[in-house]
């Protein structure tokens, strides 16, 4: 296997505590403590250098609708944006709730694949929230992780059965947080706009009691629950106090949460439509004091490809969701340029942090890790063209966004999977 | 104001008040029109205007029809059922084909609020929203503040009271914005489940008690309970929305001896509005109807790129 050296970057390895210009050095596909004699040199002066970044919140949409994203173009979305792993979420065609599935998604992955691809596994069959999926042989054929993402357990016994018994295998819960009762039909965030665009409400308080819900069942198992894609003030201030007290409760946001708010909706563009849907500028202002404190411990796109016609419909019926692998790392680098977060805090949450709650491998340059490893230039400016995406659909609200900062050089296994032209 | 500048009329938010008087002022002119025996006009002859109603409707869309018929216009009217939406056809696909068909003129009713915001960009033809969801009813709106300058002569300074389902009323919306542009003291009135505290951040007054709603009302603009558009939560039944909220002989006998009754149809006599009080002749609802033809003609012709009425 060829050796590289990485040479004069900054390296940046939240999880060693290492924030210092120094080589890196690969060999055999691990990160090595010496040069080997025949390494290909990359000059990274000026440039970053950090563990590959993770993004646990990708839907792949493959098996089931490949026509909107496929395990080929996804990972291609994913090394363009400087991720060298992501997590699948199980809402493909079938569910994956099975073992087949699993197997199916692995196996693609390994012949597609440009990054690894860890899927995550439904807590309930099919993801109606009814009866739980085989949770234990899904760990054995590979899943990191539970989740219903897109759906919501809305039955309490029923979730808290499915974080006890996840906790005997040692699978980390995540939970889409959203209670259906009182979101109800609402297509974005109840509050001032969505009564002058006479719009249906989707209220904070539909995420905030499932928080709430969650944090409990947490305390009460002792087990880990993850909080996918926090968008209001309220969660936040749960999830802190929750912590405080030493819960074992985790959180995510999302750059389109914490980059737009509900005024952007205001002319009824569905690349604006996501769930939960974009909130009020003190959301947004609490959602960068939660990464800030470290409240929200990971950031992941929840990148979710739509066909243009699906999107091209009336604001009431089109699909929830945007692409988000290729703007991410930007978007999320803006809040160091704000001086929101540091560059070693902001690192942290793109991969020590994610590796720490799914249990893998991975987010660290510590000598004898996987050499995954992300090149990051902080400063370049850039402007996102959506029709050059390597992911199938179009759907982001930041197409010709000017952007700072972005990957260009994405190595994983110790091979370069993309680099920038 | 010179001229009439816009392809489309999607909704009173993003008009100037120098062109909602422009409206006005060009109703007035077309309302002469139909006092005459012969009522109808050239001025839109050889134009194509689409009725194209994705939600039932049978007053605006009726208002719509003879409006442009009465300007020469070729009126066709599309329903949802006779439509190929039901066979899976999207709502752009739809526009598109009536464009190929040269129409110049789409007048869309939909229940999805921004659908002919949607549609707008998309077309060569005019755009008229006939009312989107919960958003806005334009021509609603213009009806109303034309019938009350005609009957109070002014707009600035009345205490105008809309009473009912708020929330999901794009009449009260347009009407909202309009009243409030024209300098009107705006009083939103009716369940709070229906009434939020939000919509005073639109300059209205919010208030959940009636007789505080009509004391000092000049205009009592009363709205129907949408039921198709709501959940079961939101009140407990129709019984006690009455109770609470319909202008009964009681509560209209509170009010000042001028204040005008108002109701954009359709009326549910005996729920929102007391049969007798609906009948009465302070109740101006019918005249809202004729009014409503004068202004749709006015806004098809100006949409269509006709200039310089003369009121």
């Amino acid at each position: 296997m060829n050796s590289l050296i990485i040479k004069h970057g900054r390296v940046i390895d939240p999880a060693n505590h290492v924030d210092e210009v120094r080589d890196l050095f690969i060999t055999g596909g691990k990160i090595a403590g010496a040069a080997s004699n025949k390494a290909d040199v990359i000059d990274a002066t000026g440039k970053i250098v950090t563990p590959g970044l993770i993004d646990i919140h990708v839907h792949l949409r493959e098996p089931g609708r490949s026509d909107k994203e496929s395990i080929e173009t996804g990972t291609r979305c994913a090394a363009r944006g400087g991720f060298t792993s992501i997590v699948a979420m199980p809402n493909t065609t079938p569910a994956a709730d099975n073992t087949g599935t699993i197997a199916f998604i692995k196996q693609r992955a390994a012949e597609v694949a440009c990054v690894n691809v860890f899927p995550a596994g439904a807590i309930t069959k099919e993801l109606k929230g009814e009866e739980l999926a085989p949770i234990g042989s899904l760990k054995r054929a590979g899943v990191v992780a539970i989740t219903d993402d897109g759906r919501c357990v809305q039955n309490n016994e029923l979730m808290r059965r499915a974080v006890e018994y996840a906790k005997m295998f040692d699978l980390p819960v995540m939970d889409h947080c959203q209670d259906y009762n009182v979101a109800a039909d609402g297509v974005m965030h109840e509050g001032y706009w969505s009564a002058a665009l006479g719009l249906r409400g989707w209220p904070a308080v539909a995420e905030e009691i499932i928080v709430a819900r969650n944090i409990l069942l947490a305390e009460v198992t002792d087990w880990y629950i993850h909080c996918q894609h926090l968008s209001s003030a309220r969660s936040v201030e749960l999830v802190r106090a929750a912590k405080k007290r030493g819960v074992k409760i985790s959180a995510e946001a999302c750059p389109h949460h914490f980059t737009l708010t509900d005024e952007s909706v205001k002319e009824y563009d569905t690349n604006l439509k996501m769930n939960p849907p974009l909130r009020t500028e003190a959301d947004r202002q609490a959602l960068l004091a939660g990464l800030a404190d470290g409240t929200i411990d990971i950031i992941a796109s929840d990148h979710a490809p739509h066909c243009t016609y699906e999107k091209q419909v009336e604001f009431d019926v089109a699909p929830f969701g945007i692409i988000g692998l290729e703007t991410e790392l930007a978007l999320s680098l803006a809040l160091v340029h704000q001086k929101v977060l540091t560059l070693p805090q902001l690192i942290e949450k793109f991969t020590i942090n994610p590796a720490k709650l799914l249990r893998l491998s991975k987010g660290t340059l510590s000598t004898g890790a996987d050499a995954d490893v992300t090149v990051i230039d902080p400063v370049a400016e850039w402007t996102y063209d959506v029709e050059q995406s390597a992911s199938k659909a179009r759907n982001s609200p930041f197409h010709n966004w000017n952007l700072k900062g972005r990957a260009m050089i994405t190595i994983v296994g110790g091979k370069i999977a993309w680099q920038l032209e | 104001m010179k001229r009439w500048q816009r392809k489309d009329l999607l909704g009173i938010q993003e008009l100037s008040v120098a062109e909602i008087n422009f409206l006005l002022n060009s109703a007035q002119a077309f309302k002469q029109v139909g006092k005459r025996s012969v009522k109808k006009v050239p001025s839109l002859r050889g134009k194509t205007v689409v009725n194209l109603f994705i939600e039932p409707s049978t007053r605006t869309r009726t208002s719509f029809e003879l409006a442009a018929t009465r300007l020469s216009a070729d009126v066709i009217n599309i329903t949802a059922n006779a439509s190929s939406l039901v066979k899976g056809e999207t709502l752009k696909d739809t526009a598109l084909n009536l464009q190929a068909l040269h129409a110049d003129v789409i007048i869309i009713r939909h229940s999805a609020a921004g659908a002919p915001h949607f549609l707008a960009p998309l077309l060569k033809a005019s755009v008229i929203n006939a009312g989107d969801g919960a958003h806005e009813h334009p021509t609603q709106a213009l009806l109303d503040a034309f019938t009350i300058l005609e009957k109070k002569g002014k707009i600035a300074g009345l205490n105008i009271t809309i009473l009912g389902d708020i929330l999901f009323s794009r009449v009260a919306r347009s009407n909202i914005w309009l009243l409030t542009k024209l300098g009107a003291n705006v009083t939103l009135a009716g369940p709070s489940t229906l009434v939020p505290r939000v919509f005073e951040q639109f300059g209205c007054r919010v208030t959940h008690n009636i007789d505080d709603a009509l004391r000092d009302a000049d205009v009592v603009n009363l709205l129907r309970i949408q039921h198709e558009r709501q959940r079961q939560t939101l009140f407990p039944s129709i019984g006690e929305y009455t109770t609470m909220f319909g202008l009964n002989k009681e509560r209209f006998a509170r009010l000042k001896p001028d204040a005008m009754i108002m109701h954009p149809g359709p009326i549910n006599r005996g729920v929102e509005i007391d049969s007798e009080v609906a009948d009465c002749d302070r109740s101006v609802i019918l005249e809202q109807v004729t009014n409503g033809l004068a202004v749709r003609m006015a806004v098809l012709f100006l949409c269509s790129g006709g200039q310089a009425v003369e009121s």
